[in-house]
């Protein structure tokens, strides 16, 4: 027995070694493996992570030193392209702004729950796990600063992935490109929704897409929110193949937005919130107003007619001088500056000023009172309180009634204000 | 290509100081964790901790220190990715054990000879994994042929280099 023994004695420990780590294996299967192990890859990801943060300092300062004190060349050209693209973006902005607060004032019609951002850490990448079939990646931020598992990471480009695992100076983070990864996906024109996996060849696809539906390649995908991890709208990433793939489903291969071969700094969303969309002046508006805004205005009729019809809405009759404006009924919006309590014609820069409290002037930009000059040749102030401007069953859509002027010698139309 | 069979009398057995011992699989994990960071292509071709395995295993020419050593680096290399812990272990258990057996029985001291042991360690470990992956774990795993050959080249081109660079660490017995 003994010579046995000893005769495979190496075969037998390697057979005990290979058997524990089996029942290893069979235990982390049970159990569930982040939670089994947690502790010990936390001690692992301790060992290393020091030497990589400090192989990443160096590797910064000499970049640095380089960078910021030897390769200046081209530096002037550099600049004035760059202001040039500051100008751009400006021009830009300005119109996404214009898009974002109408964005605002629909949701806010809808009620829609909004997801935003509202705090972030920024954290850098210091290593990888070092293996194709386990895309993860190290950053130099953990639970000190407040990151915790199941957050989101992102780039200025688009999503990166989720933190797995979150140590005290050091958190791992999982590639959206990795096979157990899944994210919530909408496809952007399109709007099929689907879920988006990593394979283990490292590509990303989209699955649960069904292969009737018309997928071009091109089109951007975006996180759906569903996932209740990353916000929705985030950039995931552009498609690049389209196939059939198995069980009615189509195969669309995504080629990521960030690049997760060469990440250097992300953004953890910490903190995001939900909550009703709300327009910046808290004004409800109604539909009617928003559509009126899109129509095309009705051009103003002759003094005489307008006069022979007389008004309903107050609306101004030149050369009557009955001095009426109109602070709401005509197309209004809302994002005014609150402060804009003076609306002046710009068609009539002569004309009198109809001066309206700030919430009246909420419901009226001063980019729609330019567009629909109203030659009004009196001063009026709306209140929105009084009891004689409330017709609309909204407080805060006030229609004013124009007071009996002294020259006019018909009465008003009729008044259907609370007394 | 000289493979010269030898007995167990006339192969030469190396032992490594206790910093070398610690120090070389430590930092060939740190490299293999950083520089995918910048050539994403590495970590699918090169494996620096299989390397060290294979060196060592076959330097000391002692299947239980070898197989001791694979497990200890792939079950390292398993707690810094965020599959199951073992796979890697078992791989390169079998790897370590392998190398050390055959250098027992061959003298594995030129560069041809260990560009394809290496290669063909590459392609067991492959294997292994593959197996263990699959069968085991359940996890999704492809193999490819010419994958697989491509990255044992690869290895076995990076191994030659640097197992001469490790030489110098070796100590007679």
């Amino acid at each position: 027995m003994e010579s046995v023994l000893g005769r495979y004695r190496n075969l037998i420990i390697l057979v005990g070694v290979l058997f524990l780590q089996v029942l290893g294996l069979a235990v982390q299967v049970k159990t569930g493996a982040e939670r089994e192990t947690r502790l010990i890859r936390l001690w692992a990801v301790g060992m290393i992570t020091p030497f990589e943060r400090g192989l990443v300092w160096v590797q910064d300062s000499t970049g640095n030193l380089w960078h910021n004190y030897f390769y200046l060349r081209g530096v002037r050209a550099e600049n004035r392209q760059l202001k040039d693209q500051i100008e751009q973006m400006r021009l830009e902005q300005v119109r996404l702004s214009e898009d974002a607060a109408q964005a605002h004032r629909l949701q806010t019609l809808l009620a829609f729950k909004e997801q935003f951002v509202s705090k972030t850490v920024a954290a850098q990448v210091i290593g990888t796990s070092g293996s194709d079939l386990s895309r993860i990646v190290y950053i130099d931020k953990g639970e000190n600063a407040g990151i915790k598992p199941d957050m989101a990471v992102i780039t200025a480009d688009g999503v990166v992935g989720k933190v797995l695992l979150a140590g005290t100076n050091e958190a791992r983070v999982l590639l959206i490109s990795d096979q157990t990864s899944g994210v919530g996906a909408i496809l952007e024109k399109s709007r099929l929704q689907g879920v988006l996996r990593g394979t283990a060849n490292g590509e990303i696809v989209l699955e649960r897409v069904m292969s009737d539906e018309q997928v071009q390649p091109g089109e951007a995908v975006l996180t759906s929110g569903g996932d209740q991890i990353f916000p929705k709208g985030l950039r995931v990433g552009t498609v690049t193949n389209v196939a059939n793939g198995k069980d009615l489903f189509l195969n669309i291969t995504i080629k990521p937005a960030a690049n997760l071969g060469k990440l250097e700094e992300v953004l953890v969303l910490t903190e995001k919130q939900e909550r009703e969309a709300v327009t910046e002046d808290n004004g409800r508006v109604r539909a009617a107003d928003i559509l009126a805004q899109r129509l095309p205005s009705v051009p103003e009729k002759p003094a005489g007619d307008a006069a022979a019809a007389g008004t309903t809405e107050g609306v101004s009759k030149p050369g009557t001088g009955t001095g009426t404006a109109n602070a709401t009924s005509k197309p209004s919006g809302t994002g005014a500056n609150p402060q804009a309590g003076v609306l002046k014609s710009a068609a009539a820069p002569n004309a009198p000023t109809a001066k309206v409290t700030p919430k009246t002037a909420s419901l009226s930009t001063p980019s729609i009172a330019t567009q629909k000059p109203k030659p009004v040749n009196t001063q009026t102030e709306t209140k929105p309180q009084s009891a004689q401007a409330q017709t609309s069953t909204d407080p805060s859509i006030v229609e004013q009634k124009p007071a009996p002027p002294a020259a006019q010698p018909e009465p008003p139309p009729q008044d259907n204000s609370p007394q | 290509m000289p493979i010269t069979y030898t007995s167990g009398e006339q192969v030469e057995v190396y032992r490594f100081s206790l910093p070398v011992t610690i120090g070389v699989p430590l930092v060939a994990l740190i490299v293999q964790a950083y520089i995918p960071k910048y050539v994403p292509g590495f970590a699918v071709y090169v494996d620096l901790p299989l390397l060290v395995t294979i060196f060592f295993a076959m330097a000391r020419r002692n299947p239980i220190a070898g197989l001791f050593t694979g497990a200890i680096i792939g079950l390292a290399q398993d707690m810094l990715g965020h599959n199951l812990i073992g796979i890697y272990g078992i791989a390169k258990t079998v790897v370590g054990y392998g190398a050390s057996s055959l250098g027992v029985k061959l003298d594995l001291e030129n560069a041809g000879a260990r560009l394809l042991v290496t290669l063909g360690f590459y392609l067991v470990h492959s294997a292994v994994y593959f197996t263990v992956a699959r069968a085991l774990v359940n996890m999704t795993q492809h193999w490819s042929w010419p994958h697989g050959i491509l990255a044992g080249l690869v290895n076995g081109l990076i191994g030659v280099l640097l197992y001469f660079m490790l030489d110098r660490f070796k100590q007679r017995t």
